[in-house]
């Protein structure tokens, strides 16, 4: 009896010692992917010795990057597709590092799981391991239709599949190409006028102008349970303690409810209702949307800003409420807000990745949809939807009605100011195949001149015609 | 060619390892001398084996020659000190020099591979430590049986010890974020190592002298002032150790958990209070949370710690496969990561165990222990040693918040191999002592029992022989089974 506390204090380091060791176990089975995959983690580098890198494919098997090793052993990496997939593959160079999926996906790509009896034969005869194949989930067909549909604007285009948040095309303009990378170096690096490294679909900081309409919608429907009989008699503009907010080209839209200043876009209409709401109400209405907050992306992104709070002035109000102010977004990001009203509130956790195979093909992971959260009720989204359907049955999205599908969206136009005058970005984001969606859309143009051919409207409707014609 | 055989050779020396750890236990369950020895006898041999396996692979990586004298100078090195143990103290635990050997020798291994980049100088410098430690250590049980009066110290240790750490306290020099030793003769001395030790020393003797409540108090004070001035010297960890050693040792004198209890509250009180006080503190908690996102600073230590394990996985990369080097302080701080990377999860989860396996033996011995100061210092030390083990593997691991520790007898360092070499060595000697008082005793009775036995011309009754081992008896290994010679 004179050593129970004895038995007892051993007792209880043996289960702190278990628990540590569990703890280590946990950590090999589920934490350390992450760790491993981690860019910071220099290990990688190590593997291109004993590993060729593997290829990275679209959807269908067309070859987006792969390694070519010249008859001395000399490895080059070529893209087949020159600057299509430029920002979204992105390049792996030696010297530069990697950026887009090079990075990302770097220790899946240097990482063989060959069959075992060649990796072994390999190793007697000092050759390198064939490395393993990512699978993405991008279409060659629709990512080289939106590349051409972008044209010379400088913008970018994500679609994506709305029901599974499989991204089928990612482009950014101005692009480069990077099988040159190493030679255009110096010129793109201090490019600072077009910054054409930058990947604009999930980094450009945009003023998201009257797409950002959905996002004051939402919250009015949220604060206000009689908003289907809000009225509003649009005389061209608002002015409210000496701020003026005109509508586009000052057209009088006379007397509208919601949904006919959803689809009409008054900049009136919406300035009026965002001094109606309550700013925190307002604000926690953006940040459930991922505003402020960070986004599902294995890709570098920036976080979009939404910069009210209850000191913010009437100005800041009614220019935030129709899409202007300090507001800043990116296409990923509304790309994900369209989604999840095309899915009934729910978004889907978007990927890039559908599998990873060894060099022959063997699927050695595959990645499957998920949910990654609820970021509004389902009759929310659905009032949405209504209301973006109208958008382009009767609205500033008509030209995309009438065609082999249907579609629901919002344009945007959002004025921004240069020291060489006044310009716009020009945005759509929409979905497809309205009753069931099936793609998502997010299109923008920089300073677009209003033209047809600068117009995100018309280069969504070419993009969504290539993959339906 | 060669990557083959460190390919196989890694999967070697875990099986090895993996049989080692399992004897390590196994052994708790022999009930016979000859199979004990026969159990001992064989992790010597998976001992020198894995030794051989991962130097000669090593060799093979670099063909450098210095690797194979290193080698040789170690394998002469710990077959001495076993062989020394065993013919100088018949009854050491043999369990706990052959994982003392297992401990250097895992150790060794890494810093030796991390030591090409630097001509092999830290490999060196350890292998001059371990042979003074060893050659030191094996005095200390000899000392102990000597000084019998180390009861009585009680002021003069929690003296020296609270000078000591002043010292530090106010003139060491910042290394690291904390003041943690002096720099002399190009060796960092760390005090704080040994200072557990004789503070350990002063728990013992005070809380033997009288379990009321006013020593306790006066106690208690004495050890928060060690405590509190390890703080102030910003050496986190070590102020941990004498914490929780503290309140180990009050809880099994006192038999009062209710004493450990209000201490580990005021504890939890104190962290947290410090956590809002101390920015350092702040930052460690935040490089823990997520070492990622801090990584430009605070994190980056942890994080690197993190890529190597996860890099390592299972079975590990192989010897001179992995980076263990981009590690900082890989050869003290991170060696567990830098082992686990090279050697793999299961082999560092073997060292783990073998750790373990020493702790289970020190209480052993410290239950099996009459003389109740001696009994304190094993379960003192005991407790000492294995929470710092566990702060050291649980930080790099992210499992708790790092405080950088060195792991005993594994990390670079001579203040950590010799401090440890001294605790291993009091606690063997203590158990030594023990047992050849019982060895006496044995002797004594028999002489008795003959007498009797001429008088009385009958047997005298036998206690009949243990069937099974259980967890508050003293592990087979360590009685004496010689016919005659029974076990009580």
């Amino acid at each position: 009896m004179l050593n129970k506390e004895f038995a007892r204090i051993t007792y209880f380091f043996v289960v702190l010692f278990i628990a540590l060791m569990g703890y280590l176990v946990y950590f090999t089975i589920v934490r350390a992917d992450t760790f491993v995959n981690s860019p910071y983690n220099q290990r990688q580098d190590a593997f291109a010795q004993k590993v060729v890198r593997g290829q990275i494919t679209d959807r269908n098997g067309n070859v987006l990057a792969r390694t070519g090793v010249a008859e001395d052993g000399t490895e080059t990496r070529v893209y087949p597709y020159g600057p299509v997939f430029a920002h979204v593959v992105g390049y792996s160079d030696t010297e530069l590092g990697k950026t887009g999926l090079e990075s990302v996906e770097n220790f899946e790509l240097l990482t063989s799981n060959a069959f075992f009896v060649e990796k072994i034969q390999n190793e007697f005869n000092g050759n390198k391991n064939q490395g393993d194949t990512v699978v993405t989930t991008l279409d060659a067909d629709l990512q080289q239709a939106a590349y051409d549909a972008l044209g010379d604007n400088r913008g970018a285009v994500v679609v994506m599949e709305a029901d599974t948040g499989k991204i089928l095309s990612m482009v950014s303009k101005p692009d480069f190409d990077p099988n040159n990378i190493y030679a255009d170096w110096a010129s793109l690096n201090t490019d600072e006028e077009n910054s054409p490294l930058l990947n604009r679909a999930t980094s450009g900081s945009y003023a998201p102008g009257s797409v950002f309409k959905i996002v004051t919608a939402l919250a009015y429907i949220r604060q206000d349970s009689s908003y289907s009989s809000y009225t509003y008699d649009c005389a061209g503009s608002i002015t409210v303690d000496d701020t003026t907010i005109p509508c586009f080209d000052n057209i009088v839209h006379g007397f509208e409810d919601l949904r006919s200043s959803f689809a009409n876009s008054c900049n009136s209409s919406f300035a009026n209702i965002g001094l109606s709401l309550d700013i925190d109400g307002y604000r926690s209405t953006a940040e459930d949307l991922l505003f402020n907050s960070s986004l599902p992306s294995i890709l570098d992104y920036t976080k979009s800003s939404f910069a009210l709070d209850a000191g913010s002035n009437t100005a800041e109000i009614m220019m935030t409420a129709m899409g202007q102010g300090k507001t800043t977004v990116s296409p990923y990001h509304m790309a994900l807000i369209t989604q999840a009203v095309a899915n009934g509130g729910t978004l889907m956790e978007p990927y890039l990745v559908e599998q990873v195979t060894n060099y022959t093909g063997t699927e050695v992971r595959r990645n499957v949809p998920k949910s990654y959260k609820r970021l509004m009720t389902s009759e929310e989204a659905a009032q949405l939807k209504e209301y973006m359907t109208t958008v382009v049955s009767e609205g500033t999205g008509y030209e995309l009605s009438g065609r082999s599908y249907t579609v629901a969206g919002k344009t945007g136009t959002a004025e921004y100011s240069l020291v060489d005058g006044e310009k716009t970005h020009s945005w759509f984001v929409g979905f497809t195949n309205v009753d069931n969606p099936e793609l998502v859309i997010s299109v923008i143009t920089e300073g677009s001149d209003g033209s047809a051919s600068g117009r995100a409207v018309n280069i969504a409707g070419r993009i969504l015609d290539s993959y339906y014609n | 060619m060669v990557n083959i055989i460190i390919q196989i050779s890694k999967y070697l020396i875990i099986i090895l390892m993996a049989a080692y750890t399992f004897s390590c236990f196994s052994i708790f369950t022999r009930n016979y001398e000859d199979e004990e020895r026969r159990v001992l006898t064989r992790q010597d041999i998976l001992l020198f084996l894995l030794q051989f396996v991962a130097f000669f692979t090593m060799f093979l990586a670099t063909e450098d020659i210095r690797i194979l004298f290193l080698y040789a100078v170690l394998a002469v090195v710990l077959l001495g000190v076993i062989l020394l143990y065993n013919l100088i103290y018949p009854n050491v635990s043999r369990l706990v020099v052959n994982n003392m050997c297992m401990l250097i020798t895992a150790g060794m291994i890494m810093i030796t591979r991390l030591s090409s980049d630097n001509d092999y100088g830290t490999a060196i410098r350890q292998l001059i430590f371990v042979i003074l430690g060893v050659t030191f250590g094996l005095f200390v049980p000899v000392l102990i049986r000597k000084l019998t009066f180390l009861e009585k110290w009680t002021y003069i240790y929690a003296a020296v010890g609270g000078c000591a750490l002043l010292l530090v306290a106010v003139f060491a020099p910042i290394s690291g974020g904390a003041k943690l030793g002096f720099q002399i003769f190009g060796f960092n001395i760390q005090p704080s190592e040994f200072v557990k030790i004789v503070f350990v020393f002063f728990v013992a003797a005070s809380l033997n002298k009288s379990k009321e409540f006013k020593n306790v108090v006066v106690t208690t004070a004495i050890a928060a002032a060690h405590v509190l001035i390890l703080v102030l010297s910003t050496d986190l960890g070590a102020a941990l150790i004498f914490f929780i050693v503290y309140l180990v040792m009050l809880y099994v004198a006192t038999r009062q958990p209710l004493y450990a209890m209000t201490g580990l509250g005021a504890g939890v009180l104190a962290a947290v209070a410090g956590y809002h006080l101390f920015s350092h503190i702040q930052v460690r908690v935040e490089a823990w949370q997520d070492p990622i996102a801090s990584y430009g600073d605070s994190g980056y230590q942890v994080a690197q710690s993190l890529f190597a394990i996860g890099t390592g996985s299972w079975f590990g990369t192989g010897l001179f496969q992995g980076q263990p080097e981009t590690i900082p302080v890989s050869e003290t701080d991170f060696i567990f990561s830098a082992i686990t990377e090279e050697m793999g999860v299961i082999y560092a989860l073997c060292l783990i165990l073998i750790c373990v396996s020493c702790y289970v033996m020190f209480l052993n011995i410290a239950m099996e222990l009459h003389n109740y100061f001696y009994k304190l210092v094993a379960l003192g030390l005991g407790t000492c040693y294995i929470f710092q083990v566990f702060l050291q593997i649980g930080g790099v691991t992210k499992f708790i918040p790092s405080t950088g520790m060195t792991l005993p007898f594994v990390s670079y360092g001579g203040s950590s191999v010799l401090s440890t070499m001294i605790m291993f060595g009091i606690i063997q000697g203590l158990y030594i002592l023990r047992e050849d008082e019982e060895e006496e005793l044995e002797q004594e009775k028999l002489k008795k029992e003959r007498k009797s036995r001429n008088g009385m011309g009958r047997t005298a009754p036998r206690k009949a022989p243990k069937n099974g081992p259980k967890f508050e008896e003293v592990p087979k290994q360590r009685t004496r089974k010689k016919p005659g010679a029974r076990a009580k």
